[in-house]
C-alpha cells in the first residue's frame, strides 16, 4: 500500500507572495451586479420583449400602412381585419391599425413623461424634506398626508376639469397629483443615509447641501426610485385610460388606448374586435411594466427577496 | 381636513371654465332668474359661506342639471347600489383571497401556487375595467351565461362584483401566502402539531390571524380602490350607482352635483379609515389605541 500524498505525487509549489490577496475576478458595481440578476430573471426579461415589442410596434406600426390615424373614408366604414386594413376600420372608415398604434405612442408617452416628472418633483420634494427637517418637513409632510387621504384619480379628475383635455394637461394633472409616493419613499431613505459616516464626512469638508444631496444621497437611493418610477408608468397609463374612458382625457380625432376602449365599449356586440385590441394593448403593457418592475426590484434589492 | 378639501374642490370648481347653463339657450331675463335661483349671482366668498352653511345642515344642494333633484336625494338613491356593489366585492376578495393565499401557501410550488402567483400577477397589474369588458364580452356576450348589465338579479351582481374585486383579491391572495409561509415552521404551530391538533383547528386558530394583519392593514386603500373602481364598473355594467352619476355629472359639468359627491366621498373614506383603525385594534392585541 503506498501511502496517497507523497514527495512523488506532489511537488509543493509554495505561495506566490504579493499574489494571495489579490482579487481575480473583476469587481462589479452596484449597477453591474443588478443587471446580472435581472438577465437571471427569466419572467422579467420576457416582459421586457414584450414592452419593447409594443414600443416598436407604437413607433413604426403606423408607418407601415398607407393611412394615417386621422383621415377616414366613410365608404370603407367598418370594415373587418383584411389584408388592405390589417385590424379593419372604425365606424369614420379610419384605418384601426394606424390608431391602435398612433394611440400607443401618447398613451406610452403620457406614462413615461408623466412618471418623470412625478419622479423630479417627488424627488426634489422628499429629499428637502427629510434633508432640511424641521418646519419645511412638516408642511410637506402635512400636504403630501391631506393629498393622500383620497383617491388621487379624484383630484386629477377636477384638476382636468379645470385645465381642459390634452396631452400636456394630463400630463401636468398626473404629475401634480402624482408625486406624493415618490416624495414619501425618498424622504425616508434621505432620513437614514443622514446619518451616514460619508454623508458627515462630505458635511465636514464644507460641501453644500445640494452637493450633498446630488452626490451622494440621490446616486444612493437610486435603486428604489427607479424601481418606483417602472410602478409609476403603469399607473400613469392607467390613469390616462380612466380619464379617456369617463370622457376628460384625450379627445378625438387624437388617440389613445384609452379613447380607443371607451369608443370601443359603444360596439361592444357589434365589433368586440375594436373594444378587444386596445384593451389587450394596455392589460400587457401594465402587465410587463409590472413584471419587470417586479424584477428590477429584485435586482436592485436583494434584501427585499422572498 | 375635510374642510380643507371643501374649500379647495369649491374653488377650484369655480375655476373650471364656462358654466353648466351657458349650452342653453334662452332669454336675458330668465338666465337672471335662474342665476338667482341657484345663488350664482352673489360673489364666490358669499356662495362659499353659503355652501358651507347648508352643508353644515346636512345639506348639499340642487343638481344644476338634473331639474328639481338634490344631490342629497341622487345620494340617497344610488348609494344602496354601490355599497351593495361594494361589499360584494371586498366580502368576495377577502374570501377568495384568503383561500387561495392559504392553500398555496402550504403547496408551495405546485400548480395550485404557481396559479395564484400568475393571478396575483395579473389581477394587480390589469385595471378593472378591462376586466370587467373581458368577463362582460365572455361570459354575458359570447357564452351568454349570465346577464350583460343592470343590476336587478343576483346573476347581475356576479360579474361586476367580480370585476371590482379581482385586484384586491390578486393583493390579497399574496399577502396571506407571504404571511402563512413566515409562520408554517412556527415554534407554536410545531407545538400545536405535537399535541395532536387537527391541521384545520392549527390554520383556523393559530395561523389565520397572523395570516390577517397585513390584510387588514390593506383594507384601507382597498375602500379607496373599490370607490374609484365603482366609476368605471358601474359604467361598463350600467348599474345605478354613485360612481355612475359621478361620472356623469363630470361630463355634464353639474358642479353641485360634482362637489356633493366629491364631499361624499371623502366623508366616507375618513369614516372607513376611522373603522380600519378600530378593525386593527381588534384583530391584533399587541397594538392599543393610543
Amino acid at each position: 500500500m503506498t501511502q496517497p500524498g507523497t514527495e512523488l505525487d506532489f511537488t509543493h509549489v509554495g505561495a506566490r507572495e504579493g499574489e494571495a490577496d489579490s482579487i481575480k475576478r473583476p469587481s462589479l458595481g452596484y449597477f453591474q451586479d443588478a443587471r446580472r440578476r435581472f438577465k437571471a430573471n427569466g419572467a422579467a426579461m420576457a416582459g421586457l420583449a414584450v414592452l419593447a415589442l409594443l414600443a416598436a410596434l407604437s413607433l413604426a406600426g403606423p408607418l407601415a400602412v398607407p393611412y394615417n390615424h386621422e383621415d377616414g373614408d366613410l365608404l370603407i366604414a367598418n370594415r373587418g381585419p383584411d389584408s388592405e386594413h390589417w385590424f379593419g376600420t372604425d365606424d369614420l372608415g379610419r384605418d384601426y391599425w394606424a390608431r391602435i398604434w398612433v394611440g400607443g405612442r401618447v398613451s406610452m408617452a403620457i406614462g413615461i413623461l408623466a412618471a418623470l416628472l412625478q419622479g423630479c418633483v417627488g424627488i426634489l420634494m422628499g429629499s428637502l424634506s427629510g434633508f432640511l427637517g424641521g418646519k419645511v418637513d412638516l408642511v410637506v409632510m402635512k400636504l403630501v398626508d391631506f393629498l393622500m387621504a383620497f383617491p388621487y384619480l379624484v383630484w386629477v379628475t377636477l384638476l382636468m376639469l379645470v385645465t381642459g383635455a390634452g396631452l400636456v394637461p394630463m400630463i401636468l394633472a398626473l404629475t401634480l397629483t402624482g408625486w406624493l409616493t415618490m416624495a414619501r419613499i425618498v424622504r425616508g431613505q434621505i432620513l437614514t443615509l443622514k446619518h451616514e459616516d460619508y454623508v458627515v464626512a462630505a458635511e465636514a469638508m464644507g460641501a453644500s447641501a445640494a452637493r450633498v444631496i446630488l452626490k451622494h444621497m440621490i446616486p444612493n437611493t437610486m435603486g428604489v426610485i427607479i424601481v418606483n418610477l417602472t410602478f409609476a408608468i403603469p399607473a400613469a397609463i392607467f390613469s390616462e385610460a380612466f380619464l379617456s374612458f369617463i370622457g376628460i382625457g384625450m379627445r378625438a380625432p387624437m388617440t389613445s388606448w384609452g379613447l380607443l376602449v371607451s369608443m370601443g365599449m359603444k360596439q361592444l356586440y357589434s365589433y368586440p374586435l375594436r373594444l378587444l385590441i386596445p384593451c389587450a394593448c394596455i392589460s400587457l403593457t401594465m402587465l410587463s411594466l409590472q413584471i419587470v418592475g417586479d424584477g428590477l426590484r429584485d435586482a436592485l434589492d436583494p434584501k427585499l427577496r422572498r | 381636513m375635510l374642510l380643507a378639501l371643501i374649500t379647495i374642490s369649491f374653488f377650484v370648481i369655480k375655476l373650471i371654465p364656462g358654466n353648466p347653463f351657458a349650452s342653453e339657450r334662452m332669454q336675458p331675463g330668465a338666465k337672471k332668474a335662474i342665476y338667482a335661483y341657484y345663488g350664482l349671482d352673489k360673489p364666490v366668498y358669499e356662495q362659499y359661506y353659503l355652501y358651507l352653511k347648508n352643508l353644515l345642515r346636512g345639506d348639499l344642494g340642487v343638481s344644476y342639471k338634473i331639474r328639481s333633484v338634490t344631490v342629497n336625494e341622487v345620494i340617497a338613491k344610488s348609494f344602496p347600489y354601490s355599497l351593495d356593489l361594494g361589499l360584494r366585492a371586498i366580502v368576495a376578495a377577502v374570501a377568495a383571497g384568503l383561500g387561495l393565499g392559504i392553500v398555496s401557501a402550504y403547496r408551495r410550488g405546485r400548480a395550485l401556487d404557481t396559479f395564484t402567483m400568475i393571478l396575483a400577477t395579473v389581477g394587480t397589474a390589469v385595471p378593472s375595467f378591462l376586466v370587467g369588458f373581458f368577463i362582460q364580452y365572455l361570459f354575458a356576450v359570447k357564452l351568454r351565461w349570465l346577464p350583460v348589465a343592470q343590476y336587478t338579479s343576483f346573476a347581475h351582481t356576479i360579474l361586476p362584483s367580480f370585476a371590482l374585486s379581482l385586484g384586491m383579491l390578486a393583493t390579497i391572495a399574496k399577502y396571506a401566502r407571504a404571511s402563512m409561509i413566515e409562520v408554517i415552521y412556527a415554534d407554536y404551530v410545531k407545538t400545536a402539531d405535537a399535541k395532536g391538533l387537527s391541521k384545520m383547528r392549527i390554520v383556523l386558530h393559530h395561523q389565520l390571524r397572523n395570516a390577517l394583519l397585513p390584510i387588514v392593514t390593506l383594507l384601507g386603500p382597498m375602500v379607496a380602490m373599490v370607490l374609484t373602481g365603482t366609476f368605471v364598473v358601474e359604467n361598463v355594467f350600467a348599474i345605478p350607482g354613485l360612481g355612475r352619476y359621478y361620472v356623469t355629472s363630470i361630463t355634464n359639468l353639474d358642479y353641485t352635483m360634482i362637489m356633493g359627491l366629491t364631499i361624499f366621498f371623502a366623508g366616507f373614506l375618513v369614516v372607513m379609515n376611522l373603522l380600519v383603525d378600530v378593525v386593527y385594534v381588534l384583530v391584533d392585541p399587541r397594538i392599543k389605541l393610543s
